[in-house]
């Protein structure tokens, strides 16, 4: 009876999913998130601490405008994943909320399978999920399974359909023994993997997921990363997430987005991020038996040395002449030449500053 | 699909999300037994506090006070305990808490309004504790012996009118607990709402006792259409007449109320995007 129960939207029922996925809403080739010029500006009400400055501030309020998103477009496609970079504050957090309809932008247009998101229509909403790594929406003092049903119940979720979703998310995930427990009695990574399965048991086609292994350790990091391709690959599924962690983005992500202050910085492959935004290029270097107290400080930086292993940085653009200057002079065992982390890509992009990080990729 | 059939699934559908709501609510609830009792031992103490009070002053003033001696004193607060068991609602002291943790963002991308949730938690709470309140109610009943004695109409009229007064106060309180939007310092505003509600919605002392002035405030403002109303009738205060224009009222607040609670939550959320939601 319940079960039955048609959606609201007209053409909305509840279609088997895995049908939904791949006949989409907009028409044919169209992305499935299309973002042009948007920018929020937050209005921040500014007062100096202290009792007189409190005072004035009730007759004069002075207002500051602080711009959190600056003008960005970009275009995902669907069954994407797409790592959406930047430091603290960059703005990554704001346009998920406008994206997923939390918040209403100061000015630009988004779609997201065809819907403006801040209008908040149920049949949107039903096609998508937020995940904030630091919020929580499972109920505390019940069992995760308790939540489910109730999500069950609000996302008019077929009994079969939620069971068949249920069952591979308890497989994918590893649910089976904490499902039963009150949340509260669960660990941080437990809770985690239950926040994201209840996220998930709509079976959503675009996913939005703001750092959703903060806080985890590497194994349920791994874990969840590992899901998230899953259910992109099983399901066709869209999906946008911001990370600090590379592993993360590396994994998942052959595709970024990095923005900074508010700022598109750049989007394409990550392959290419590294290419274009690091100046440097890493050559480890094996000295044979004997030169180990070498010192190779003149072909460029050391970055480390351990056991007649020595990592140099070298500028790009001079990596073959120092490789072809090292192979004559030095007794090498073995030389591989490679980019550096990316992790480090991404400190010097932000920490470099726009300009000089861009200089770096147009030379 | 026919308009009726896509109604009837659309409150099917409802009715779920209900249902679901209420067993979360039941489980979080005995999760918070003790707060359950000690919340029922003062709605139980705050009537019987009234009841005796009242009845005192009846009796020394040569047994009535304004057309209520004992048994009436304790018929009236007796059902207003009843409705007001019935008709209160927490939600303005919970909302702020709720905007300001963030807790309130998960509910908007739900695909259900977030006050059926309210409505749900509201409900689950009544029927928990009647299970208490009516033995109690029993009791109480039994050491005051209270006069009352509806006649048929006035018992059926009687449950519409707590239903339209759980509406609407629910609906006020509802919409002020939006407040929690703009400002963190609801507390004063809660503190002012529940004096006029203790004053003005006849859950002290019945209106009809109160000051000439009290009582013109009182027929203006929307409170006594909360509590009062209902207790006045099943006490057989009021005339048939009295009683359809007495749910006109309580209609016509209540689509005053349905409307600013819309306008209030749409400013609201425009207010809550524009800090960060």
């Amino acid at each position: 009876m319940i079960a039955t129960a048609p959606g609201a939207a007209a053409g909305e029922g509840p279609v088997p999913l895995a049908a939904a996925a791949a006949t989409p809403a907009p028409p044919p080739g169209a992305p499935a998130i299309r973002v042009d010029d948007l920018r929020k500006v937050y209005t921040v009400h500014e007062r100096q601490a202290g009792m007189l400055a409190s005072m004035r501030s009730l007759v004069r309020r002075r207002v500051k405008e602080v711009p959190a998103v600056d003008g960005i477009g970009f275009r995902v496609e669907p069954g994407e994943i797409v790592g959406f970079l930047g430091p603290n504050g960059a703005g990554k957090t704001t346009t998920l909320k406008m994206l997923s309809g939390l918040l209403y932008p100061t000015a630009g247009e988004v779609e997201v399978l065809g819907h403006v998101p801040w209008r908040r229509r149920r049949e949107y909403l039903r096609q998508i999920t937020l995940v904030m790594g630091n919020r929580n929406q499972l109920v505390w003092d019940i069992p995760a399974a308790d939540s489910f049903e109730l999500n069950r119940a609000i996302y008019r979720i077929p009994v079969a359909d939620f069971r068949e979703t249920l069952d591979e998310l308890v497989e994918l995930l590893d649910l089976s023994a904490l499902l039963q427990k009150p949340v509260r009695q669960l660990s941080l990574g437990e809770r985690m993997k239950c926040e994201v399965a209840a996220a998930l048991l709509h079976r959503p086609r675009v996913l939005f997921l703001d750092e959703p292994t903060i806080g985890l350790d590497v194994t349920m990091q791994r874990r969840i990363r590992h899901f998230i391709g899953e259910y992109n690959r099983r399901h066709g599924a869209t999906v946008l997430l911001t990370s600090h962690y590379m592993a993360d983005v590396e994994a998942l992500c052959r595709r970024v987005v990095v923005i900074h202050h508010g700022r598109l910085l750049f989007d394409g492959a990550l392959t290419e991020l590294v290419q274009r935004f690091s100046p440097h290029k890493t050559i480890v270097v094996e000295l044979d038996e004997g030169a180990a107290g070498v010192d190779l400080s003149s072909y460029g930086e050391v970055v480390a040395v351990e056991e007649g292993r020595v990592t140099l940085r070298v500028p790009k653009a001079a990596t073959a002449q120092v490789t072809g200057r090292l192979l004559a002079g030095v007794p090498v065992a073995d030389l591989t030449v490679a980019d550096p982390p990316i992790e480090e890509v991404i400190e010097q992009v932000f920490s470099g500053g726009t300009a000089g990080a861009a200089a770096g990729g147009a030379g | 699909m026919s308009p009726l059939a896509t109604l009837g699934g659309e409150l099917a559908g409802l009715w779920a999300a209900y249902v679901a709501r209420f067993k979360v609510a039941i489980g979080v609830q005995f999760q918070y037994r003790a707060s359950l009792v000690i919340w029922l031992v003062w709605t139980v103490m705050e009537s019987v506090v009234y009841l005796v009070v009242w009845s005192t002053v009846a009796q020394s003033s040569g047994g009535q006070v304004g057309g209520y001696d004992a048994a009436g004193f304790a018929a009236y607060f007796l059902v207003t305990m009843v409705v007001n068991q019935l008709t209160f609602t927490w939600i303005m002291h919970e909302f702020e808490y709720r905007v300001r943790q963030g807790q309130l963002s998960p509910l908007l991308l739900k695909p259900l309004h977030p006050i059926h949730g309210d409505i749900a938690e509201n409900v689950t709470y009544k029927a928990l504790t009647s299970v208490v309140l009516v033995p109690a109610l029993v009791l109480l009943c039994w050491a005051f012996r209270p006069a009352l004695q509806p006649q048929p109409w006035m018992a059926a009229a009687f449950l519409p009118a707590v239903l339209l007064a759980f509406l609407l106060r629910f609906l006020s309180g509802w919409t002020l607990a939006l407040a929690g939007f703009w400002t963190t310092r609801v507390l004063a505003i809660n503190q002012l709402y529940y004096m006029a509600m203790l004053f003005l919605s006849g859950q002290m002392v019945p209106l009809s006792l109160l000051p000439g002035p009290v009582q013109a405030l009182a027929a203006v403002l929307p409170f006594r259409w909360m509590v009062a109303f209902p207790v006045e009738l099943l006490l057989g205060q009021l005339t048939p007449e009295e009683t359809l224009a007495g749910f006109g009222a309580q209609l016509a607040w209540i689509a005053v109320h349905a409307a600013a609670a819309a306008v209030v939550w749409r400013a609201g959320l425009r207010r809550y995007s524009a800090v960060g939601a």
